[in-house]
């Protein structure tokens, strides 16, 4: 009668390997994050080395040509008039999208958390990203057709004899042009409209994530609906809102395509990027605008951070 | 002994298809089966967009090389896909041309091998954004104007003068051309203003739009700060321009004919004029790799772009002027002399065809603005500074 040992001796490969996890589970944990940190680090974090890099070169006045020799003077054009204008008119932009997008947001995400029920929670969810399943750019074009002189909200304006509202918009100083569809004004319309599910669905899961117990409590000891919404709901919600905003913001930030349609074509910073790698070459000022909304965005994220936006996390 | 030569050739050709050619072709070898071509979008049609406009079946079938495509939306981007490599030809404009000649990109070409390059417009013939020095680094594609489009309701008499869209003034129908205005969104549209000064200021001493001084340069941003107050909207996209003549109540704006031709065809109430200042316009060579895998195959098609309907059906699709006048009159294609006077044919003389401004230019070392400021300066105006 034979006795299996109370160690078995190694059957292969795998039972080695299997061992080797066992005796070094830091071997398997490096094994399973090797290729995402590849990933981070080379692909990811390695080209935005490569752009820092590139924007401490400049352009030869009189070739054209890339100097790959460490420069500050790249970074110095950034502040000549038109190109802060360029970073102005986008943060600006940048700032009345996600203020317009929280307040509308808001409201719609608050009713399809806390009221709605059954059926009509389905058609909040599919009402809010069914416009995400199409292509945005039929989307803003669309809306170019929308806007345009001789679109159709002009003809309903006619119609309606309310016009004046249209014109009163156009003759706003900074935003005057011949229709909504070459105005800043329809430039931030149509950045509203393509970014509001963005702020939606963070704000909708912050506010679902509010415990009834609280708001109760909250009953309980004599505060009113107004009180409750102020002292509880709101703080409550602030993470939500703040990661809704840090979409809106950034996503205006780098957008180019609907400037390029909608608007005055007056520069933002990622048209300025798009022309100035492209048509011009000058790779290095480029690479030094695109550096700006990444310096916004640190700004923006450390503000939200000491308003306590990530403590929930 | 037949049989020799061919070995002969085929590896003759075999030595300059593995190793980079310098010097040019001394004799059309047998086709290396493919060919790849960078191109602006609608020019290598075979038929795939409109049974009608095919000029590479017919050539594939002759030749047994096979072409294949790579369409391209700028020339920075044709600059660019040249400098990596691996295609054979590209269809540059003068503004992409002479970059790739100076950066080596192109190789010489042997005219002698292209029988027809004599039934070239003698004008193209040596054209300066093509040959340098004497030699020859293309063979002309197609070229066409800058022209101004115009709303016929709005304009009964042609426009005589680009003023319309450069100086603040009623337009025939009474209204201010305020906001109804349009013009290109690129820096090269800082020629068109240098262009207008030419005429109406020539104390400027202004000789090429291309080539200005510091003076002249900054006498044609202010006319294009004017513009700015005047305009609603910069165009580059050719369908977001005809919306906007459609639906915009835009009324005049420096165009392309195919915006012209598709805007008459949807019966909308347009035309184009040559302006009494003269136009801009561009001119487009196909240029061959300096390391082409298919030698042979390129100088057959050379032969075939100058030849075969090509150059009559082209114009005709992409509203363009054939290289070969003779392709305006001799029936080849679906090309009319009428086409060709409506695309400007009759005015070559009258255009100022694209160059990238250097530096460097017939003023002297270092005496013209380059492009990269025309590139900054026109986003600032643009940004109505």
């Amino acid at each position: 009668m034979s006795r299996a040992p109370a160690i078995l001796p190694t059957r292969g490969a795998w039972d080695r390997l299997t061992g080797l996890f066992w005796r070094r589970p830091g071997v398997l944990l490096l094994l399973l994050i090797a290729l995402p940190l590849l990933w981070l680090g080379v692909v990811y974090l390695g080209s935005l080395a490569a752009l820092l890099l590139q924007s401490f070169y400049s352009i030869d006045e009189f070739s054209g040509m890339v100097k790959e020799e460490f420069t500050l003077s790249t970074y110095a054009e950034l502040f000549r008039a038109q190109n802060v204008d360029i970073i102005l008119r986008t943060l600006f932009m940048a700032a009345a999208v996600t203020l317009a997008s929280a307040v509308i947001a808001f409201p719609i995400a608050y009713y399809a958390a806390r009221h709605a029920q059954g059926a009509m929670k389905a058609v909040c969810y599919l009402g809010i990203m069914l416009p995400l399943w199409s292509s945005y750019l039929v989307k803003v074009y669309a809306w170019k057709l929308i806007l345009a002189k001789e679109g159709i909200l002009t003809w309903a304006a006619a119609g309606t004899g309310t016009s004046f509202v249209i014109d009163g918009i156009l003759s706003v100083p900074g935003l005057s042009s011949s229709s909504l569809s070459t105005s800043p004004f329809g430039t931030w319309l149509v950045f509203v409209y393509v970014w509001l599910p963005y702020m939606i669905l963070p704000m909708q899961a912050a506010l679902e994530r509010v415990p009834r117990s609280m708001i109760e409590a909250s009953a309980d000891l004599g505060a009113n609906r107004g009180q409750t919404f102020r002292t509880v709901i709101l703080p409550l919600a602030l993470p939500g809102i703040i990661a809704g905003s840090i979409f809106t913001f950034s996503l205006t930030l780098g957008d180019y395509i609907i400037p390029q349609i909608i608007g005055n074509s007056a520069n933002f910073i990622g048209m300025a990027v798009y022309k100035l790698q492209g048509t011009a070459g000058n790779i290095p000022l480029a690479a030094a605008f695109a550096v700006v909304p990444i310096i916004i965005m640190v700004i923006y994220l450390t503000i939200a951070r000491k308003m306590g936006a990530f403590d929930a996390l | 002994m037949n049989r020799l030569k061919l070995l002969a050739t085929s590896a003759l050709s075999l030595t300059i298809a593995t190793t980079p050619v310098f010097a040019q072709l001394a004799s059309i070898g047998p086709g290396e089966g493919s060919l790849s071509i960078v191109a602006w979008a609608g020019f290598i049609e075979r038929g795939q967009t409109d049974p009608k406009f095919d000029w590479v079946t017919d050539f594939e079938a002759a030749t047994g090389c096979k072409v294949s495509v790579k369409t391209a939306n700028t020339s920075d981007e044709m600059v660019a896909l040249m400098n990596e490599g691996g295609f054979d030809m590209v269809t540059a404009s003068g503004d992409a041309s002479l970059r790739l000649v100076a950066g080596g990109r192109v190789q010489p070409i042997n005219i002698d091998l292209v029988p027809s390059y004599k039934e070239i417009d003698e004008r193209l013939q040596n054209a300066p954004w093509h040959t340098v020095d004497g030699v020859h680094y293309g063979v002309p594609y197609v070229w066409g104007p800058n022209i101004l489009a115009y709303r016929t309701d709005v304009f009964p008499e042609p426009p005589k003068s680009w003023n319309v869209v450069f100086e603040p003034m009623d337009l025939p129908d009474g209204k201010p051309n305020q906001g109804r205005v349009q013009a290109y969104d690129g820096p090269i549209h800082i020629a068109n203003a240098a262009q207008y000064l030419m005429h109406h200021k020539p104390e400027l001493g202004i000789k090429s739009p291309y080539e200005l001084n510091e003076d002249q340069y900054k006498a044609a941003l202010d006319l294009l700060r004017e513009q700015r107050k005047l305009t609603s909207r910069y165009w580059h996209d050719a369908f977001i321009q005809i919306d906007d003549f459609k639906n915009e109540g835009l009324a005049a704006s420096g165009s392309w004919p195919f915006q012209v031709n598709l805007l008459k065809a949807d019966g909308v109430p347009l035309a184009s004029t040559f302006p009494q200042e003269g136009v801009t316009g561009w001119a487009d060579t196909s240029m061959l790799h300096v390391n082409a895998k298919s030698p042979n195959c390129a100088y057959m098609w050379f032969e075939h772009q100058l030849s075969s309907k090509l150059q009559s059906d082209l114009s005709v699709w992409f509203g363009a002027n054939p290289s070969v006048p003779a392709a305006c009159t001799d029936k080849r294609g679906m090309l009319t002399p009428e086409i060709c006077t409506a695309n400007g044919s009759d005015d070559f003389e009258k255009i100022a065809f694209w160059t990238t401004p250097v530096s460097n230019c017939s003023l002297g070392e270092g005496a013209c603005v380059p492009y990269y400021r025309w590139v900054s300066d026109y986003i600032g105006v643009i940004g109505g500074r």
